[in-house]
């Protein structure tokens, strides 16, 4: 591979893996206020205002970061990715823009309302707040999709001679129903890392006997939701995406799977490792003719292997991306298991005695970011060797006026920086923990002042 | 369609410059405005809830520069690739200093953060105008349309167009005298007792050197772009946008000493946008001049994307833009009033 163009790769995949550890708990946290700020407004319940108040602190410490590590992912089409963004600007750059015009004005307009007006914004006036900002970080996210996702699989476009790509169809391309099963698939995995980290620091404070009624309150929000998740990340949202893969990227799926030749009735594996070098798995667990029922609901259905594909159209890294898929679904499972097992101990008023599952719940915290991360590990090298889906090659997208030094150079910056960012994140979000949602004097209902 | 979008992109450019420009300028001034720690806090709440939402206006500008001119936007970005790099660390420092200052209440932690926060602002300001001045100047294209500038030359040197050279640092001072004043202006507005003292003091002596350096910099525009003499003379009505700028620069001066701060702040706006509404006019019909081969230059009509995608774009831009200004009066008017030494929810007191 051109060594430029292996830096640029680097250069985009490290600086979005390390942005996306962030918004996936800001949008993820945004759904639950909503939900803690919702209890307290029906049931007049301040014990929810309460634990909003401090969620919303590690949300704006969380949010920081985000919005810090993510400007530069914009700016990146145009400084690393000039190819690209000559040939597709028009398209890409409208969901980008609708990001900033749609949501981020309502994001950042709201979050201050949210976190400085409390008091003069009275209870109705704060929960709306709180959904507006749900409502703009979900929005944002939808954006994001939508361009993914025409580079996943184009529509609603037109290629015009000299390779520029118009936009021929605005809602084509907005509802592309790729975007679609993305959107939920992606944001649903969002709220599972929410309501792990919820239940996770419920469980620490839990377990080291500190502000247990709120650890209860944390816990319980976090278990019963993400159950409900966790079940909706297999079915329907991850079936439907696979369904997606089968349609428009079969190379992809059988990469994904390590089938290297094509079977009727083809098996899954559940372990195994490829080696591409002999087109082969090596020391797999198989389970017979799974992969041709969920792909196609008939356990004999004929699945395309990699052999039916050319070369060049296999994706670069098979290895990456069947380790990658493998890791997700796997702790897709566990998180099935233990958010399912925890609600069912939480049904029959067992969970906050029994402390290990407490322990492995406050463990988890860090598997659902590996999972997230993972997932889109796999959607993007996935979609190599293409930068938009059978339209241009990732190797005609990148800037060849910027050199390899160069990029070299800033990689290893924002390496040096984010170092930096994520340890202070971690400092100041420990803090927090530390100090605890200890009630604050405001604790008591405060009056409603007109604004 | 193509003239449309170019103002309309410099429209939201400008409104980036009005807003984050008076976060910026707080930056610049607040070593000089506020002398305690409480006092730098009271900085830091005038922009508290707003900042972030100002920096919204360049992720929505540099969004709507990348689809409805996608080459200026690939070619300005890759060709100034190393000090928009720099600019993403200095935003991504300013941003963590504004947000973390005031979550440990200590002695090294907070003019820790206090010193980023200046010297970063300072910087962006000088960047951002040295950026604008690289625009004005225009860069060394090749003959496929693309370029890479070096981030500085030998003083004197015209054989190659560095992103600093004395023109464009001319430029720079000038933003950063320009966004002294602004953000000293607000300071002046949004507080009480004696930094709003100071800041109309630091507001004064930033005037004088915005003045000069405006002077300067208008002269020294004249000779070096041709494009913008050209532009004055076949259209004549464009001497509006100057005019702006000089009527917003007198303003500031007649209500700063008035004590009418708020007018006061308002005629810098007006300032700023002349200014850089009179550098879109100048430079027209390019978008991105050629240093050498004026036919290399990037025009509005080359850089702008197909029709049917410009089409499109107006449609949902009007409306999402209709709905951000909404939200922006809204927050501005929830947040009006001054900042109160030890005052709650953010520092806004007032009913």
């Amino acid at each position: 591979m051109d060594q430029a163009l292996a830096v640029h790769r680097l250069h985009f995949a490290f600086t979005v893996t390390f942005h996306y550890l962030f918004p996936q708990l800001t949008m993820g946290l945004a759904l639950l206020l909503v939900v803690l700020k919702t209890i307290a407004l029906r049931n007049k319940d301040e014990r929810y205002n309460h634990a909003a108040r401090f969620w919303g602190k590690i949300f704006a410490i969380n949010f920081a970061v985000g919005v810090v590590t993510g400007i530069p992912m914009e700016f990146q089409f145009g400084t690393n990715w000039s190819e690209f963004s000559k040939a597709s600007g028009n398209v890409i750059g409208q969901s980008l823009a609708m990001e900033g015009v749609f949501s981020f004005f309502l994001e950042s307009s709201f979050l201050g309302l949210f976190l400085f007006g409390e008091k003069r914004l009275g209870p109705v006036g704060h929960w709306l707040s709180a959904v507006l900002v749900f409502l703009g970080s979900w929005l944002s996210g939808f954006f994001i999709i939508v361009t993914d996702a025409f580079m996943q699989h184009p529509v609603g476009h037109e290629v015009l001679p000299g390779g520029v790509i118009a936009l021929k169809s605005f809602w084509e391309f907005l509802l592309n129903p790729w975007a679609l099963w993305q959107y939920w698939h992606n944001m649903n995995g969002a709220l599972l890392t929410g309501c792990f980290v919820m239940a996770g620091v419920g469980a620490f404070y839990l377990i080291t006997r500190q502000h247990e009624e709120q650890a209860r309150l944390f816990v319980r929000v976090g278990v019963i939701v993400g159950a409900i998740a966790s079940l909706i990340q297999l079915f329907p949202t991850g079936d439907g995406q696979g369904k997606m893969l089968a349609k428009h990227q079969p190379v992809t799926l059988a990469a994904m799977e390590g089938l290297f030749r094509t079977e009727e009735g083809a098996p899954i594996a559940i372990i195994g490792q490829p080696d591409v070098e002999k087109q082969r798995l090596d020391n797999p667990i198989l389970i017979p003719r799974v992969l041709s029922f969920l792909t196609y609901q008939r356990w004999e259905a004929r699945v395309q292997g990699l052999e039916e594909f050319p070369r060049e159209d296999w994706p670069d890294n098979i290895e990456i991306l069947y380790y990658a898929y493998h890791i997700m679904v796997g702790l897709g499972t566990f998180f099935i298991a233990i958010l399912c097992g925890a609600a069912f101990l939480l049904w029959r008023r067992m969970l906050y005695g029994a402390r290990w599952m407490l322990w492995i719940l406050m463990l988890s915290v860090p598997f659902p970011y590996i999972a997230n991360t993972a997932g889109w590990v796999t959607a993007e090298v996935g979609r190599q060797p293409w930068l938009i889906y059978g339209i241009m090659r990732t190797h005609e997208g990148y800037s060849t006026n910027v050199s390899a030094g160069n990029a070299l150079f800033t990689l290893i910056g924002f390496m040096g920086m984010y170092t930096v960012l994520g340890i202070l994140f971690l400092f100041l979000v420990r803090r927090e923990l530390e100090h605890g949602p200890t009630p604050a004097a405001s604790s008591v209902p405060p009056a409603p002042v007109r604004a | 369609m193509e003239t449309l979008w170019f103002c309309l992109v410099a429209l939201m450019i400008a409104a980036y410059v009005v807003f984050d420009g008076f976060d910026l300028g707080a930056g610049i001034v607040q070593g000089w405005v506020a002398r305690t720690a409480e006092e730098r806090r009271t900085v830091i709440r005038t922009i508290g809830p707003v900042w972030d939402g100002n920096e919204v206006w360049l992720i929505a500008g540099g969004g709507t520069l990348f689809f409805a001119f996608p080459t200026l936007y690939a070619a300005s970005f890759s060709g100034f690739y190393l000090p928009l790099m720099m600019v993403l660390w200095l935003l991504i420092l300013r941003g963590c200093s504004i947000e973390f200052r005031d979550h440990i209440k200590n002695d090294a932690w907070r003019p820790f953060w206090d010193g980023v926060f200046q010297i970063s602002s300072s910087v962006l300001a000088i960047v951002f105008g040295a950026a604008l001045g690289n625009v004005i100047r225009g860069v060394a294209f090749d003959e496929n349309g693309r370029f890479f500038s070096p981030l500085w030359v030998e003083l004197g040197s015209v054989e190659r167009a560095g992103i600093l050279d004395p023109y464009t640092v001319t430029v720079g001072l000038t933003a950063f005298a320009a966004l002294a004043m602004h953000g000293a202006l607000w300071l002046a507005h949004k507080t009480l007792g004696p930094i709003a003292e100071r800041a109309r003091l630091a507001a004064r002596g930033a005037w004088l050197g915005t003045t000069a350096l405006t002077v300067v910099i208008t002269l020294w525009t004249m000779r070096l772009q041709p494009l913008v003499p050209g532009n004055l003379a076949g259209r004549p009505w464009g001497a509006i946008f100057p005019a702006l700028a000089v009527a917003g620069l007198v303003a500031v001066w007649f209500f700063n000493a008035r004590r009418n701060t708020g007018k006061a702040f308002l005629a810098s706006c007006a300032y700023l946008v002349g200014m850089l509404t009179s550098a879109a006019f100048g430079i027209y019909p390019y978008v991105l001049p050629s240093i050498h081969d004026p036919a290399r230059g990037l025009t509005v009509a080359a850089a702008a994307a197909p029709e049917s995608g410009l089409r499109i774009g107006l449609v949902w831009w009007s409306i999402g833009m209709t709905l951000a200004t909404c939200y922006v009066i809204f927050v501005y008017r929830h947040f009006a009033g001054r900042v109160t030494a030890g005052s709650e929810e953010g520092g806004y007191g007032g009913a």
